[in-house]
């Protein structure tokens, strides 16, 4: 055993903050000192971590099932620090976002807590057994979040997450112990490490049935059509940090699962069924974004546009080469970060005016000009402008994808003809998606901030507090990430294993 | 060192001592026997790390084996009535409702003393190898077994549960003894040990009738687990019994049932004829078992009817663990899954008596509120039900995940996929208990709800042990035999 990994720090901070509240802690203070004592702890780390080596840094290792060759090992590079500080940005803002319910506050901030717990150590995680595990912890508390202190129908959103999220789980927990056992016995292994180098030295044969256990499992845990139908609802009723936490950073675990296990181990089943992905994606993008069009609730159009903003993510891990995979990473921490100040701004205005939508809401940008402005930025990051890092994500996304595949040719009349193959194809209706998304942010920023101004809203009060210091600090990583991408992609690409 | 036997005498012994107690002193206080009983057991539990276990007599002796798995599931019954008579002594005050008597608490005695002997039947069983053995220890287990499940006389749903489990119980037993006869008719030896040598020459025939045999005995057993297609009477018994004994009934009961069926499958899995189809059938009882438990137990509102539906489920995840003989691990799965089932399941009955003294009844909506009546109550709970479903860091779900290893490893892909199904429903059902505690308003008289000591530090040792075990279940992987 090797020494303690300060990753274990991270894991172990957002639980023992709850186990304080639970003892009697004030709930508000504690959660937030501990995920700021969280996020400058990660900056430390990022400081410390050295770019140019390959492979994990900080880590340790403690055989849990040695039979089964399972240990708890911790361990982080380029990509997963990525996501550990989404994990620890976000988290941080959802507690400041965070209203203290009046009905049992502490569990609401325990569940909170747990659920940050939970995503950092499953992106800290190397073995792949406890990447599963550290996922699930957010199952409970997602359920008691939504069940408790969520709006609309929030007792059916509930189940319906619960149950969705249980089966996908359980799909993707017969997936990985399938990729356990296709390795050959001597080398089993639940290290990542191991079951990559098993993979590059050919040990690993082609396992269709594997791959698809994992794309469904993982695909349900990420909303992949027509999978999805869970995920507007949980996140409309959701409070708005369990949405932050939950869109922003948790559904990321299963792209996030998809790039780093299945590309480098599964390359040729991935290959295969990539078809089959590709149809899926597109009615991610075009089928759920007509949908999203159509919404007329501010919390169902974000839920559905964070589901088809999956299908970009898709379209990076579909065509597997080094351009569209460091695309769909920087897409993974773009989309977390935008999505979180979307549903934070969201649960703001729900908290002012007790409704969210459309038909009764508008001008709100004129007596709520920082509400509105950061909408406005969260809205442009959304659709993908340049200055925000989901434009460099999304044009990674596309070039990759557009350049992946050979060059169809075909002849007509004796001349030689460029046709589009399929990621071509897929590309070209992918691209659709930033016009869909366009078309509803702008609509809905029209809606709410822009004309006149309802005589029941005159005295809405604007952002203040640490609602305003959790947006901003977002808004800002997004830009500055946004005008120096580079940072991101010199991180994530050394870790991305392009088969 | 002390010869093992000595620990099922002295389990014996330490019930007719308070059986004599109980009739000849005048005392009303009837919990005292319950801590005399406690304290007993405690004692024999310690004693049984004294033991002395010699190869050599094992092998002298053909109808008592001392090993590893017999002295694991003698310190598994041992506890398990030591938690099952925490769990009496919080349930008296009922059982004296119901129980009809000349002075109050009469007649409650032998409801703390019974389990005693219950428990050195089931000490027995764990070394039995041999069918004569295994049937009067089975005998002793599950007659003292009726009188306990129909003991409030008072409640028609107890003396129903008595009636169904003695007649269905009975039948069982006719099966049992039924199927031993053919396999004694076929090889002449009731012993495990010798009727494995002779099966190695046996006819062709004479293989026929000794899977008929073989049937006769696993049709019985299946009784005994609560397996589909011979679980009828497991909702109505569970329902209906007072509640100590149902915790008992599903834990140590069905833990017996599968050492035995551990204990007599062994040496027919030794034949090659006989592997693939005792290992077809116990799939398909497994995921007839796995379907109907977790698909009935949807709808149920009772909660301890649904821990009934809940138990059935558990022994389609155990039959399958038993399916995937081939597997090296399986057998430990199992044992393993065994003991986190004890934890879970008995950690669920702690906090249902409570609930059902405070609130008057053992409905799932007896449950609303909990979390603001009780915190700690409802975390216990939390924990347990977590823990059935399969939540990771629970020990239930290393359970689930060791068993669908080993089935997955024997390439049983259809049980995996059925599992799909059973573990989602498993989510749904316990996750009723979890929105009823967290969700749902507490009535409007709600008072904290009182815990006994002992029920408290039993409470915490399980919801401990689930999230240590399910931590890092090394701890128990290493002392499994």
């Amino acid at each position: 055993m090797s020494s303690l990994s300060p990753l274990l720090f991270l894991i172990l901070v957002p639980i023992f903050s709850a186990l304080l509240i639970m003892i009697g802690a004030n709930p508000r203070s504690t959660s937030i000192l501990g995920s700021a004592v969280n996020l400058l702890f990660l900056l430390a780390l990022v400081v410390f971590y050295r770019p140019m080596e390959i492979g994990y840094q900080f880590v340790s290792s403690f055989p849990v099932v040695p039979h089964l060759g399972i240990s708890f090992t911790l361990g982080a590079d380029g990509l997963s620090l990525v996501m550990l500080f989404l994990s620890t940005v976000v988290t941080l803002a959802a507690v400041c976002v965070a209203k203290t319910p009046e009905n049992n506050p502490r569990w609401y901030y325990v569940s909170l807590l747990l659920i940050s717990s939970g995503v950092i150590g499953a992106f800290a995680s190397v073995d792949v057994f406890f990447f599963y595990m550290f996922h699930e912890l957010a199952l409970i508390p997602t359920f008691l979040l939504i069940g408790i202190w969520g709006s609309g129908d929030r007792q059916a959103a509930a189940w319906k997450a619960t149950v969705y999220l249980a089966t996908g789980s359980f799909i993707l927990l017969l997936g990985i112990i399938g990729l356990y056992l296709i390795q050959p016995v001597e080398t089993r292994s639940f290290d990542l490490r191991e079951m990559i180098a098993n993979a590059q030295s050919g040990l690993i044969p082609d396992a269709p049935g594997v791959y698809l256990l994992l794309l469904l499992g993982f695909g349900i845990l990420v909303s992949l059509f027509p999978f999805h139908t869970w995920a507007p609802q949980a996140y409309a009723c959701a409070p708005a940090p369990a949405s932050m936490l939950h869109a922003g950073v948790l559904k990321k675990f299963g792209l996030y699962g998809l790039i780093r296990i299945v590309a480098p181990i599964l390359p040729d089943s991935v290959q295969r069924f990539v078809p089959l992905l590709l149809v899926l994606l597109i009615g991610n993008i075009l089928y759920v974004g007509y949908i999203t069009i159509a919404q007329k609730k501010l919390d169902w159009m974000l839920g559905y546009s964070s589901v088809m903003h999956m299908g970009y993510i898709f379209l990076g891990f579909a065509a597997l080469n080094q351009l569209s995979m460091t695309g769909a990473s920087l897409m993974l921490l773009s989309h977390g970060l935008t999505i979180a100040v979307l549903f934070a701004l969201c649960g703001e205005i729900r908290e002012r005016t007790g409704t969210l939508d459309f038909s009764e809401l508008g001008g709100i940008a004129r007596i709520c000009p920082k509400l509105g402005l950061s909408f406005g930025f969260a809205a442009m990051a959304s659709v993908g402008l340049p200055g925000f890092v989901g434009f460099a994500g999304e044009l990674l996304v596309f070039f990759g994808a557009f350049g992946s595949g050979e060059p169809k040719i075909g002849i007509i009349d004796g001349k030689e003809v460029f046709g589009f193959n399929m990621y071509q194809i897929a590309t070209t209706c992918a691209v659709w998606g930033i016009v869909i998304s366009a078309i509803y942010m702008l609509r809905a920023y029209r809606r709410i901030f822009m004309g006149p101004l309802p005589e029941r809203w005159s005295r809405l009060p604007d952002l203040s507090g640490f609602s305003r210091a959790a947006i901003i600090l977002l808004i800002a990583v997004m830009l500055i990430l946004g005008f120096f991408p580079q940072i991101l992609v010199n991180l994530a690409t050394p870790a991305l294993l392009v088969p | 060192m002390i010869s093992p036997i000595v620990l099922e005498v002295c389990v014996v012994c330490l019930g007719i001592f308070l059986l004599m107690a109980e009739s000849f002193s005048v005392k009303s206080n009837k919990v005292v026997l319950a801590h005399g009983a406690i304290f007993g057991l405690i004692s024999v539990f310690i004693l049984s790390f004294f033991i002395e276990s010699n190869p050599a007599q094992m092998q002298s002796s053909g109808f008592y084996v001392v090993d590893g798995l017999s002295m694991f599931f003698k310190r598994f019954a041992l506890l398990s009535t030591i938690i099952t008579l925490i769990l009496a002594i919080d349930y008296l005050p009922i059982v004296q409702r119901l129980v009809p008597s000349e002075k109050p608490g009469a007649g409650t005695g032998e409801f703390f003393v019974l389990p005693v002997f219950t428990c050195a039947g089931l000490m027995w069983m764990a070394s039995a190898a041999d069918f004569i053995v295994i049937f009067c220890a089975l005998e002793l287990v599950t007659i003292s077994l009726y009188i306990q499940v129909a003991y409030m006389r008072r409640s028609l749903a107890s003396l129903e549960a008595g009636t169904k489990f003695l007649i269905l119980g009975a039948l069982s037993t006719g099966f049992f003894v039924y199927g031993i006869t053919w396999i004694f008719g076929m090889t002449g030896q009731t012993g495990l040990a010798e009727i494995q040598r002779n099966l190695a020459i046996n006819t062709e025939a004479n293989q026929m009738a000794i899977l008929f045999g073989l049937g006769m005995v696993l049709v019985a057993l299946g009784f005994k687990i609560a397996a589909a297609p011979f679980q009828f009477w497991v909702p109505d018994v569970y329902q209906g019994a007072p509640t100590p004994i149902t915790a008992y009934l599903a834990v140590a009961s069905k833990a017996a049932g599968f050492l035995i069926l551990i204990r007599v499958l062994e040496p027919f899995f030794t034949v090659v004829a006989f592997q693939p189809k005792l290992i077809l059938v116990l799939a398909l009882l497994s995921g007839m078992t796995l379907i109907y438990g977790n698909l009935a137990a949807i709808p149920q509102t009772n909660f301890k009817r649904l821990l009934g539906y809940s138990s059935i489920a558990h022994a389609g995840y155990l039959l399958a663990g038993l399916a995937a003989v081939g597997d090296a691990f399986a057998g430990r799965a199992v044992v393993f899954y065994l003991c986190g089932y004890f934890l879970m399941t008995f950690l669920a009955f702690l906090v249902l008596i409570p609930v059902t003294k405070a609130t008057g009844g053992d409905d799932i909506s007896h449950f609303n509120g909990l979390a603001r009546r009780s915190p700690a109550l409802a975390l216990a709970m939390l924990i347990a039900a977590a823990s059935l479903a399969g939540v990771p860091f629970t020990v239930g779900f290393f359970g689930k995940f060791f068993i669908f290893e080993s089935i997955i490893n024997q390439h049983f892909y259809v049980l995996a996929l059925i599992g799909i199904v059973t573990v989602a429903s498993g989510f749904y059902y316990y996750f009723k208990v979890i929105r009823a505690m967290y969700w749902m308003p507490p009535a409007e008289d709600a008072a904290p709800i009182k815990i006994s000591f002992l029920s408290k530090m039993a409470m915490l040792v399980c919801a401990v042990l689930i999230i240590v075990l399910g931590c890092y279940p090394q701890l128990l992987i290493r002392i499994l035999p």
